[in-house]
């Protein structure tokens, strides 16, 4: 077993120095990810280990990266896009939604769109507008995408790989406020498939799940209810679309209540499929109403108000507390 | 917006070859074109003319939920057509289909699209690198230029061999100028020095807006600004189409950087078989494109040449045939079956779409045999 600690954006900047050795058809594009290494150093090194031909410092256009990312996997290659921050991917939006995700389809299978569009998101950074979205949702809609959102720098390191092994489109979101803690990555053992929910601490009373960033919220939430006597069973995610629901329905099973936490506002969201399919799928399990906490349903408020917006700790403790009351 | 003193034309309205300086260096193209060739050119006028009305006799009959005429742009997309060469890609719009043909599609497989069983219609590998229709105006121009990179990262262009150097030709309309994609389409290949063509046909009319609101100066004067050469021609001449193509294209290719054609047509149809024409533009206006239809001229130009009417007639012959054969096979088109729903949505297995496949053949079944 070979272990290294590293923060999140280290595991990636190493599962993309990886995926490029691998294959020399996996070239990165996007703004200012190459000597100065993206705006959040995710492709640092990069571009002096493999040549401004493999890391594309592009226009800053985003309907252009995506765009011609299609062209460049018509020809073969396997492009890795950055969007430099989530509130910046509007741009590309219709050529991700109208081009990327149907193409395969139009095609009726002659090609396949190979593309991992990279999306640091969400919020805790006290950024100014457009800097602190969650749009996953947006993505997760249509049909044709994988949506995935690592976690931890172990996750980050082998969903990035997989991702890019994908021959679908794969939306990548990296959770921004985790760029920075160290945790450890095992480089020799994938532990998980790319599509998969994991267990990130067992418990017997409540399920409560999430994506991204939340999930240290949740497992922040899961500490203070032991404290005070609650078992909580924490669920991370990590794909949202498709959805593992196995894991999710069998620990529903078990404790019978669930709250589904997550940054984005909560109406016509990922927390909102998640309560319906569950409610749908294990009635009978269940003892109390699936709660969701999320952010408002407004824009993302200026940043010494995001505290407030998003969802902490005692908000999940507060449905948690909701959900044992029946 | 009509022609300027800068239009390149090599054969008039009138059908006779133009002697003009402008002109002058795209002459040798045209003189290296034997007798069959310019008739092939007029060949496939004339059939995808035939071909063309009668899929709008269809679309009027009920057959197609929508048809989108080339009538009177038969001359900038064959001359275009016959200027590549088979190693390159063409990325068209929606309204190419004589460039499908020449490239080996079945027009009947576009048919196919405006008659609700495709999306696509058919594997540019297998139709000699000819890319589907892209309805969402102005996307393709950035595909092609994608392409048209990875072709140049590979050095598949550039390196002086007309017949292997790869160019990519990307077809869009003048309403498509005003798209942001165009745009980037410009700067990603100006910045990458991809070996490209824009081939732009200005028909002057976007739906119903005319071109004139798109710009206030010709549009071939556009890419200048994005530091790409810009040329505009008489596209209603199928000789200045091939000749400048040709040139541009050789020049490209072998690494000469992105070029960018106007080709001055006029759209004699309506944008589609949804709209009506008359209640935007005059007649007058349609009498004057009338009057350089670029079927007639090369008519003329062809019997000048020594095409006799035996020839016209055989040609008119086959043109029937081929609008025959388009309306039996088109009423020959089945829908596909419902599991053509959830096929090919993603490359690789997907667990939401196993479910409702499953779920919908359940639901069929449900009914019994006699459903």
């Amino acid at each position: 077993m070979s272990i290294e600690t590293m923060p999140l954006s280290k595991a990636i900047n190493a599962g993309l120095r990886k995926a490029m050795q691998d294959d020399p058809k996996v070239l990165l594009m996007g703004e200012d990810i190459g000597p100065l290494g993206g705006v959040f150093r995710v492709t640092e090194g990069l571009s002096a280990e493999f040549g401004t031909g493999r890391v594309l410092d592009t226009p800053l256009a985003e309907s252009g990266i995506i765009g011609t990312a299609i062209g460049l996997a018509m020809r073969g290659y396997r492009p890795v896009c950055e969007i430099q921050f989530e509130g910046f991917i509007y741009p590309g939006f219709d050529q991700i939604t109208s081009q990327l995700a149907k193409l395969t389809f139009r095609h009726e299978g002659a090609l396949s769109m190979p593309i991992v569009i990279r999306v640091p998101y969400g919020g805790h950074i006290g950024a100014v507008e457009h800097h602190q979205e969650s749009p996953e949702a947006y993505f997760a809609h249509t049909a044709g995408l994988r949506v995935v959102s690592p976690s931890t720098p172990n996750d980050a390191y082998w969903m990035i790989q997989e991702s890019i092994a994908s021959n679908d489109p794969v939306m990548f979101f990296e959770p921004k406020s985790r760029y920075w803690p160290r945790g450890e990555v095992d480089v020799e053992r994938n532990p998980l498939p790319l599509h998969a929910t994991a267990v990130a601490r067992e418990g017997s009373e409540v399920t409560v799940i999430g994506h991204g960033a939340m999930v240290t919220t949740l497992l922040q939430a899961a500490d203070i209810a032991a404290e005070e006597g609650t078992s909580i069973e924490v669920l991370d995610l990590r794909s949202i679309s498709p959805i593992d629901w196995e894991p999710i329905l069998a620990s529903v099973r078990k404790t019978g209540r669930l709250v589904v936490a997550q940054e984005a506002p909560g109406f016509v969201s990922v927390a909102s499929e998640i309560a319906a399919t569950v409610t749908e799928r294990a009635f009978y399990s269940l003892e109390s109403p699936v709660l969701r906490v999320t952010g408002f349903d407004t824009p993302f408020p200026p940043a010494k108000l995001e505290s407030v917006y998003l969802p902490d700790a005692d908000r999940v403790l507060e449905a948690v507390d909701r959900a044992l009351a029946y | 917006m009509s022609y300027t003193a800068a239009t390149i034309q090599l054969l008039s309205p009138e059908g006779s070859l133009v002697d003009s300086d402008a002109g002058a260096e795209y002459r040798q193209y045209i003189d290296e074109l034997t007798d069959d060739q310019l008739r092939e050119f007029h060949r496939q006028m004339v059939v995808i003319r035939a071909f063309d009305m009668e899929a709008t006799n269809l679309q009027r009959q009920g057959q197609m939920a929508l048809w989108v005429p080339s009538l009177g742009q038969e001359a900038a997309q064959v001359g275009s057509a016959f200027a590549t060469r088979p190693q390159d890609h063409i990325f068209p719009a929606y309204r190419e289909h004589v460039i499908a043909r020449i490239r080996g599609v079945d027009p009947v497989d576009i048919i196919r699209m405006m008659r609700g069983v495709t999306h696509g219609g058919w594997n540019p590998a297998e139709h000699n690198n000819l890319h589907i229709y892209t309805l969402v105006i102005g996307s393709q121009t950035l595909h092609a230029t994608g392409y048209a990179m990875g072709v140049k990262f590979d050095g598949a262009s550039g390196t002086g061999d007309l017949d292997k150097d790869i160019a990519t030709v990307v077809y869009f309309g003048d309403g498509a100028t005003s798209q942001g994609d165009v745009s980037e389409a410009l700067i990603f290949a100006a910045s990458y020095q991809t070996s490209q063509l824009f081939f732009l046909q200005n028909n002057h009319w976007a739906i119903s807006v005319p071109v004139t609101r798109q710009s206030p100066v010709p549009l071939y004067l556009r890419p200048s600004g994005f530091g790409i050469p810009g040329v505009q021609i008489d596209g209603n001449d199928v000789l200045a189409s091939y000749a400048v193509s040709r040139k541009n294209l050789d020049e490209t290719r072998v690494g000469g950087g992105p070029r960018f054609i106007e080709a001055l047509t006029y759209r004699m149809g309506a944008h589609t078989s949804s709209d009506d024409p008359t209640k935007y533009r005059t007649n007058a206006e349609v009498q004057f494109w009338q009057e350089r239809d670029p079927i007639a001229r090369f008519e003329t130009y062809l019997r000048s040449l020594g095409a006799d009417d035996a020839f016209f007639a055989e040609l008119a012959e086959e043109a029937a045939d081929v609008a025959a054969d388009t309306r039996k096979r088109t009423l020959e088109v089945v829908p596909p079956p419902n599991e053509f729903i959830f096929q090919n949505v993603y490359s690789e297995p997907h667990p939401r779409i196993d479910e409702q496949r499953e779920w919908l053949a359940q639901y069929e079944a449900s009914f019994g045999s006699d459903a």
